[in-house]
């Protein structure tokens, strides 16, 4: 198949501060190939493909574009050399028309004042777009009012029109209905054709079978194997991408199940229909994107309730965050920088937040009142600051994570609502939080966690329900789980 | 190093931010001591005579009050732009209620107006979703067209009351020292002060204004302190209003172009972020100051007006690049 090597990287390594991102990892493409890069979220993925779009630089390794050296300073440097990124998230400018997205950049231009020739703008685009078969997408449109599908097309076209040579689709399909994405299965084919390489990025399984011609796997940083697409089944891949055994980072104390409180009957898309009980640890699997925030995010009231019914305790009925609050409900965000924590805000301020009644007589906050309870709490989580009121940015990440989660404890909240609760933070702090929550669930609290991590969900979880494509599957035991089997539904493998 | 110090520290070690929360408001305060010792130095002791000194306070009183609101404001995350035009409509509303009533009711009426004003501010820029600078732009406009209408575009005549005399010198031996007007700007400074330390609003909005989704999240309500707070803003323009009326003793719909500016360069220079979630009355009264040193000083040094421009705007730009530095 390898005919002619178009991309070759080797030994490429990257350090993010302690954190080892990528280790000695390896890929080839070859002119006219499809090689599907695949692996468990955190495995590496992004990073690898940032290094080579030249928004990273990699601290060790080196990489060769059809036999010559590449370093690209920047990823303007990289689209120069012939390597196009597609993202999940569109990158037009969508009040620009389609050409002059196509040709942002590159813009043909006359005359000693470099006047922009628009003719020949408009000729560039519409070429570019019969190249892909898609001459009904008019130059002159306005990118934004174009569909997803046909912007991405747009994307793909701007790619052409600069010379690509390598292009990278992350998750193409994430934002595309089932005739959209057949459409650009075909496209893929015909861009391979032409002698591109193609590097596709995709959590689901069935679409890298029948789209790529190779895979390779990263897991944890490393490679963890690849192969011929046609000759490994499914299951294979998924084993690949798990590789080992749960881990013993997971206490596990005797958790009763107590009476329901927080009861979904077909709420939001995702038609969510589930019971918590106390002394439970509930988790929600699924992939970035599959709409499990955003069902967190409905029950606590941050996103209006379109369908189904949602009751807390004896509280029915949609509610406001403050509501949800008052009826023993706390939620900790998966944007901890954004929305979890007010960044210049201090420690003590944070972990107060939400309930400052302790803190002095009604209406009023009492900084020495405040200020004990927080160092408290910072003792008890042993949250590493230099005082309490300094401000929370300051804080590493773990740490970050655990003021967060003290406003929860000092709330003392029944049902805790955390996603992603262990995202970006050091091994000692996930285990202190694994710690938490399986203590709240035996003093009868009751946990609803979502986590892209399913060893993890494994370990803290007594029971797990799956989210894929938007749908939540029903909760069953975590003994009947595994990692393959979360990984196979959740990538909806087991469709295929 | 002060964030290396910090990061790497342990639990209860409080006086590496001690250090830095003191340097919070040193900032400003060190920047007036150095404005005062310049003018000073150029001018001789006279210019810190007891009269002179008062004669500063007096000059920026206006300003002070309508910054203390303002202070709230940009805590929170927001802005007001309608600050003179308030004024200017609260020294018509005073001028004309005078004719018919007494000096107090006269003056909270003035208030009322005020407060007015800035409940609409608010209730705008929560239920329209439209962002503060434009809505107060709106209602600057807005605002000042109606004190116009309301005083037929003239300068309403009224009768001297002892609204007249709130910023004039006490001379009566009666042992106020200083004026009527700024001990109750001292007050009303106290008392917002503590309000922002204190108080589970004054929390709030820093929480606002330092995030407005960690706060929701929080279950802060946040379209109500929203609105409280640009309504105490719109009653502080309304009071600074009534003491623009007593130095004018008319009512004039014209006066106070482009204060707001003054304000939001008084809370900008006191250590105020645009961004929301920093800002403190000492940094804003001291920004305020600062501001009306150079103006007397420039003037007692016989330099004209446009010098005193360009420092008052090298100011501003020089005390927020060296809080970025700093940060």
């Amino acid at each position: 198949m390898a005919e002619s090597v178009r991309l070759e990287m080797r030994g490429i390594r990257k350090i993010f501060g302690a954190t080892v991102a990528l280790e000695d990892v390896d890929l080839t493409v070859a002119a006219g190939e499809v090689c599907a890069l695949v692996g468990q979220n955190g495995a590496g993925k992004s990073t690898l493909m940032a290094i080579l779009a030249g928004a990273l630089k990699a601290d060790a390794g080196a990489m060769r574009l059809d036999g010559a050296a590449y370093a690209p300073r920047d990823p303007l440097a990289a689209r120069q050399a012939g390597v196009a990124m597609i993202y999940q998230e569109r990158s037009l400018a969508p009040r620009l028309t389609v050409m002059e997205n196509i040709v942002l950049g590159v813009e043909p231009v006359r005359g000693p004042l470099a006047i922009v020739d628009r003719d020949r703008m408009r000729q560039i685009a519409a070429k570019a777009l019969a190249e892909l078969g898609h001459a009904d997408i008019a130059p002159d449109d306005v990118a934004g009012d174009l569909s997803p599908a046909a912007q991405q097309l747009v994307e793909i076209a701007r790619a052409r029109a600069i010379g690509c040579r390598v292009l990278v689709l992350d998750e193409p399909t994430s934002s595309l209905g089932h005739a959209d994405v057949a459409a650009l299965f075909d496209l893929i084919r015909r861009l391979k054709q032409s002698g591109i390489a193609v590097v596709y990025i995709s959590h689901f399984i069935e679409e890298v079978k029948h789209v790529s011609d190779r895979f390779l796997v990263l897991r944890d940083g490393c490679n963890a194997g690849g192969g011929v697409t046609a000759d490994t089944r499914s299951e294979e891949i998924v084993a690949r991408m798990v590789g080992r055994s749960v881990d013993d980072l997971y206490p596990r104390g005797t958790h009763v199940r107590g009476e329901p409180i927080l009861d979904l009957e077909g709420v939001g898309p995702a038609e969510a229909t589930l019971t918590l009980h106390r002394g439970e640890v509930l988790g929600i699997a699924g992939l970035l994107g599959a709409g499990r925030t955003h069902l967190l995010r409905t029950i606590f009231g941050l996103e209006p309730v379109t369908v189904g019914r949602i009751r807390v305790a004896a509280f029915a009925g949609p509610a406001s965050p403050r509501d949800r609050w008052q009826h023993g409900v706390g939620m900790l965000s998966e944007d901890r920088a954004g929305e979890g924590l007010a960044q210049g805000l201090s420690v003590a301020d944070n972990l107060t937040l939400s309930h400052p009644g302790p803190l002095g007589p009604p209406g009023f906050v009492l900084p020495s009142r405040q200020r004990s309870v927080a160092v408290r709490w910072a003792d008890r989580l042993a949250i590493r600051c230099a005082d309490v009121r300094q401000p929370v940015a300051e804080l590493s990440g773990g740490n970050q994570q655990k003021v967060a989660f003290a406003r929860l404890l000092h709330h003392d909240v029944d049902v805790l609502i955390l996603d992603e609760p262990t995202k970006g933070i050091d091994v000692a702090s996930k285990a202190q939080i694994y710690e938490l929550i399986d203590e709240l669930a035996r003093a009868r609290k009751a946990v609803l966690l979502v986590s892209s991590y399913f060893p993890e969900l494994l370990g803290v979880c007594d029971r797990i329900a799956v989210m894929s494509r938007g749908r939540l599957g029903p909760p069953r035991s975590v003994e009947e789980w595994n990692e393959h089997s979360l990984l196979m539904e959740a990538s909806g493998a087991r469709a295929s | 190093m002060e964030r290396a110090l910090a990061v790497d520290g342990s639990v209860g070690r409080p006086r590496v931010v001690a250090s830095r929360r003191l340097l919070d408001e040193t900032g400003v305060l060190i920047g007036l001591a150095v404005v005062l010792a310049i003018f000073g130095a150029l001018i001789g002791p006279q210019f810190f005579r007891a009269a002179n000194l008062e004669l500063v306070a007096r000059q920026t009183v206006i300003v002070c009050v309508a910054a203390l609101g303002m202070t709230m404001v940009i805590v929170s995350g927001g802005i007001d732009l309608s600050v003179g035009s308030v004024v200017a409509l609260s020294t018509v509303v005073t001028a004309v209620l005078l004719q018919h009533q007494g000096p107090a009711v006269a003056a909270l009426g003035a208030l009322a107006a005020g407060g007015v004003c800035g409940l609409v501010n608010g209730v705008l820029v929560t239920q329209l979703r439209v962002v503060p600078f434009i809505v107060t732009l709106g209602t600057m406009l807005l605002v000042r067209g109606a004190a116009k209408g309301l005083a037929d575009e003239r300068r309403i005549e009224a009768p001297v009351t002892w609204l007249n005399s709130l910023l004039r010198t006490v001379r009566d031996g009666s042992g106020l020292l200083l004026p009527t007007g700024i001990w109750i700007t001292i007050v009303l400074a106290i008392l917002v002060a503590l309000t922002l330390r204190y108080t589970r609003f004054g929390r709030h909005l820093f929480a606002i204004g330092s995030s407005e989704r960690t706060a929701r999240l929080c279950g802060v309500r946040i379209n109500r302190a929203k609105i409280v707070v640009y309504t105490i803003a719109g009653a502080f323009a309304a009071l600074a209003g009534v003491m623009e009326f007593s130095k004018l003793s008319v009512g004039d719909p014209t006066v106070s172009i482009g204060l707001e500016l003054d304000v939001i360069a008084a809370v900008i220079i006191g250590g105020g972020s645009l961004a929301g979630g920093k800002g403190s009355v000492v940094g804003t009264l001291a920004g305020a100051a600062i501001m009306a040193v150079i103006q007397i000083g420039c003037s007692q040094q016989g330099l004209s007006n446009w010098v005193q421009q360009i420092v008052t705007g090298s100011i501003i730009v020089g005390a927020v690049a060296l809080d970025r530095l700093r940060s």
